[in-house]
């Protein structure tokens, strides 16, 4: 048995997980639903959302907050960090523009969080 | 100038405040901000996990004030970005200064307190040793790092686990630095479960309890620092004493009420929560002041603090239109490891239309446990709950029967049932 810490909100249920694959895990300890989306995943394929900056050319301040527009897989976050650090984007960007296209191949695209004008 | 609502603060609570004082009708609102853009706190929490309340979904810091600054702009509600309060009295006059505008005082009708909160500092907690630098308050290095695009440094103590602590863990970790531990003085984090698990977990960062800093290291810059662990009074063993090599220190050891204008206007201010004592409308022991959000107390979700401004946003409302009811007050007790419940005292005759609740925070981490209101002994509402912890506010609502069952009480107590000693 696996023991997890449901993060799909603030409540955060200790679950307790049976088994390793899709087919035969058995969550308990969850307030809902989410809960056994999470352990499924949690197990079979960990994924976050990664939140950062972008460089910006222009604008009032000298970075914009950007996220993944999804969860990527664990195993990608420094990748994503990486491709990140070596952007830069030119203002004005409003929230939900688009400031990589398919990040580290995961089909995920990175998107600006905040709107800033030009200087 | 008058005016009749105006309110100190355009950050969450702010917005929600302004948003919902329009939606009640009012037109003659001024939202006063001393920074150079609406939003607070939450321009530098570029991390996701807001909203999920509010909106159903996961949204980064500024996405969630965007929402609410469109929401003001939408209604046209006048706001000043740059001017700073600096005093508000007892006869509801608000004093500002701006660069625009000059000192300014405006004769308010209401006026809602939403001045958030403020670190405690390095000189709240004693930490002997030199003074070089490279130790930040969290969130100071939160706003350098991510709205001013500056590196803070490689090899990182964090001293704390409330959530800014947490989060800056990964934060710095995301920048390339090295975060070597988290130094928790409790037996527990003050920080929500989730930042545990994703923010230092998912990077094998280590969370020391019952640990504190016990000395800073280096002249010009921090070159370490020692902690120990500490015994059941939160005393150093200094046999445990070990040095950690780092050239930063963050402080995350908590968050105070930001009151000082409260204080100028007499506002009766709990020795708990450093917020004032307010009723079931949000408002203080001077009439027709109400302080609302992490003024009041601090909030672990912003989601909270949107919903607890709206209802001080339109009780304000209605105070302009209809004054204070003149009537008996109950004061709200809490025992038996319940440390405090905003609101604190109920008005007889209050307005209870919107749903009553209380929110609470518990002394320490229980285990089944039941969150019980007692109205003149009688229990009113009893909640279950299969683990209270310090770091995650409690709350109940109470149905219009259960409402006239307190109205009707000469005492009202708040209390954790089932608590093992």
């Amino acid at each position: 048995m696996k023991e997890l810490i449901c993060i799909s909100c603030p409540m955060g249920c200790h679950l307790q997980v049976e088994g390793e694959s899709v087919e035969n895990i058995v969550v308990s300890g969850n307030g809902c639903v989410r809960g056994i989306i999470y352990a499924k995943n949690e197990i079979t394929a960990p994924k976050r959302m990664v939140c950062g900056t972008v460089k910006i050319n222009g604008a009032t301040q000298p970075v914009v907050s950007v996220k993944t527009k999804e969860p990527i897989p664990k195993e990608k976050i420094f990748d994503c960090l990486a491709e990140l650090n070596n952007t830069t984007i030119e203002a004005p960007v409003s929230v939900g523009d688009v400031a990589i296209v398919n990040v580290c191949n995961t089909g995920v695209d990175v998107v600006v969080t905040k709107g800033l004008s030009k200087r | 100038m008058n005016k009749n609502l105006v309110i100190v603060g355009g950050g969450p609570a702010g917005l929600a405040c302004a948003i919902s004082a329009y939606d009640e009708g009012e037109r003659d609102i001024l939202i006063l901000e001393r920074e150079p853009e609406l939003g607070g706190i939450l321009n530098q929490c570029i991390h996701n996990g807001f909203g999920l309340h509010t909106f159903k979904e996961e949204l980064t810091g500024p996405e969630y004030a965007y929402r609410y600054v469109k929401g003001v702009e939408e209604r046209g509600i006048e706001y000043k970005t740059e001017a700073t309060v600096i005093d508000v009295n007892a006869q509801k006059q608000v004093t500002y200064v701006s660069k625009r505008d000059g000192l300014v005082t405006i004769d308010a009708k209401a006026v809602v307190l939403c001045c958030g909160c403020r670190e405690r500092p390095r000189g709240a907690i004693n930490i002997a040793g030199m003074r070089g630098s490279g130790i930040f308050s969290a969130g100071t290095a939160q706003k350098l790092v991510n709205v001013e695009g500056l590196s803070v440094g490689k090899n990182v103590v964090i001293l704390g686990s409330g959530d800014i602590g947490l989060i800056m863990a990964r934060r710095m970790t995301f920048e390339g630095a090295n975060v070597k531990a988290v130094v928790e003085l409790m037996p527990y984090s003050s920080g929500l479960n989730r930042n545990i698990v994703q923010c230092l977990n998912d990077f094998d960062i280590p969370l020391l309890f019952s640990h504190t800093v016990v000395q800073v290291h280096g002249k010009g810059r921090l070159c370490g620092v020692t902690i120990a662990q500490v015994d059941e009074n939160l005393r150093p063993k200094m046999d445990t004493a070990k040095y950690i090599e780092c050239d930063t220190l963050l402080l995350s050891v908590g968050l105070l009420p930001e009151n000082e204008l409260a204080k100028n206007a007499g506002v009766v201010l709990s020795s708990v929560t450093g917020g004032g004592i307010v009723d079931d409308s949000m408002m203080t022991s001077q009439e027709g002041i109400f302080v609302c959000g992490n003024v009041l107390h601090v909030h672990d979700l912003v989601d909270f603090v949107s919903q607890e401004s709206a209802l001080a946003g339109q009780r304000a409302v209605q105070y302009i239109r209809n004054g204070a009811p003149n009537c008996e007050k109950i004061t709200i007790e809490t025992k038996n490891g319940i440390r405090y419940c905003v609101p604190s005292i109920l008005k007889k005759d209050g307005d209870f239309t919107s749903a009553l609740s209380f929110k609470m925070r518990v002394s320490n981490v229980f285990k089944k446990v039941t969150l019980t209101v007692f109205a003149d002994g009688v229990v009113v509402l009893a909640k279950k709950r299969p683990i209270v912890t310090p770091g995650e506010m409690e709350n109940v609502t109470f149905t219009p029967k259960q409402i006239e069952q307190l109205k009707t009480a000469s005492s009202i107590q708040v209390s954790l049932e089932g608590v093992e000693k």
